[in-house]
């Protein structure tokens, strides 16, 4: 066989064979989820920006059990999003302290402590200084 | 795509990958599940005017989307070169992706800013 010549012939499922590369595909698929609801939430906003009945209409179309389960669908990606980011993080963000390179389990916990923060601080906003 | 614009792509994707990983579970846990089903009471329209019309926030919100969007462009035009093995259509795939994510940003800076 010439090897210049060699093409490998891949189907469009190759990636079904392993777990490992199944499990690739999906998280690289968590991207729709991640345009589909910034999407969503960007509805959401400009419907308080129209006024009222606006929002109050929207509002009372999320209440649809369909639209609830597309939700609880896009949120299983968003936290699957979040993990793989997470976990990657410290082979994307080389963090040096002096002389000594940051632990890749540290730069990981920072991550994650910086999701926990955020996702607390919205919480308390939401529940505490926007419901009184 | 030309080589020397990946750099700037890319760079996108990776801020796009942390605000989305940062801030959508939470926002999408509020609107999209707890507020529906009354877990928790969403705040008053008053109250939710006053706040999203101070600009940061509105800012925020277009850097979230917008950031978001483009995450999702890079992602899904790798996914689409490399799980349906499309790398022939590579440049109208990189059009559209990419196109996408600049027409639904200026719309969402339209909307916002």
């Amino acid at each position: 066989m010439d090897s210049k010549k060699y093409k490998p012939q891949m189907g469009i499922f190759w990636w079904t064979d392993r777990w490992s590369s199944i499990k690739f595909i999906l998280r690289e698929l968590t991207s729709v989820a991640v345009a589909v609801y910034s999407i969503i939430f960007l509805f959401y906003v400009s419907s308080i920006l129209q006024g009222k009945k606006t929002f109050e209409e929207f509002s009372e179309s999320l209440k649809s059990p369909a639209f609830i389960a597309l939700h609880c669908f896009i949120l299983l990606c968003l936290v699957f999003h979040s993990i793989t980011w997470f976990n990657l993080a410290p082979q994307a963000m080389v963090i040096k302290l002096g002389e000594k390179k940051v632990p890749g389990i540290v730069v990981a916990l920072m991550n994650y402590a910086g999701w926990f923060f955020i996702s607390l601080a919205i919480l308390w906003l939401v529940t505490n200084l926007l419901g009184t | 795509m030309k080589k020397h614009s990946e750099p700037f792509w890319w760079t996108l994707f990776g801020a796009g990958g942390a605000v989305s990983a940062l801030f959508l579970p939470i926002l999408i846990f509020l609107t999209g599940i707890a507020f529906p089903l009354g877990w928790i009471e969403v705040p008053s329209y008053d109250l939710l005017q006053k706040w999203i019309s101070i600009w940061p926030a509105r800012i925020l919100v277009f850097v979230i989307v917008s950031l978001s969007l483009f995450h999702w462009a890079h992602r899904f035009r790798f996914t689409l070169y490399e799980g349906l093995q499309l790398q022939n259509y590579h440049k109208i795939i990189a059009i559209f992706c990419y196109g996408s994510a600049i027409a639904v940003s200026v719309y969402s800076f339209y909307v916002l800013i």
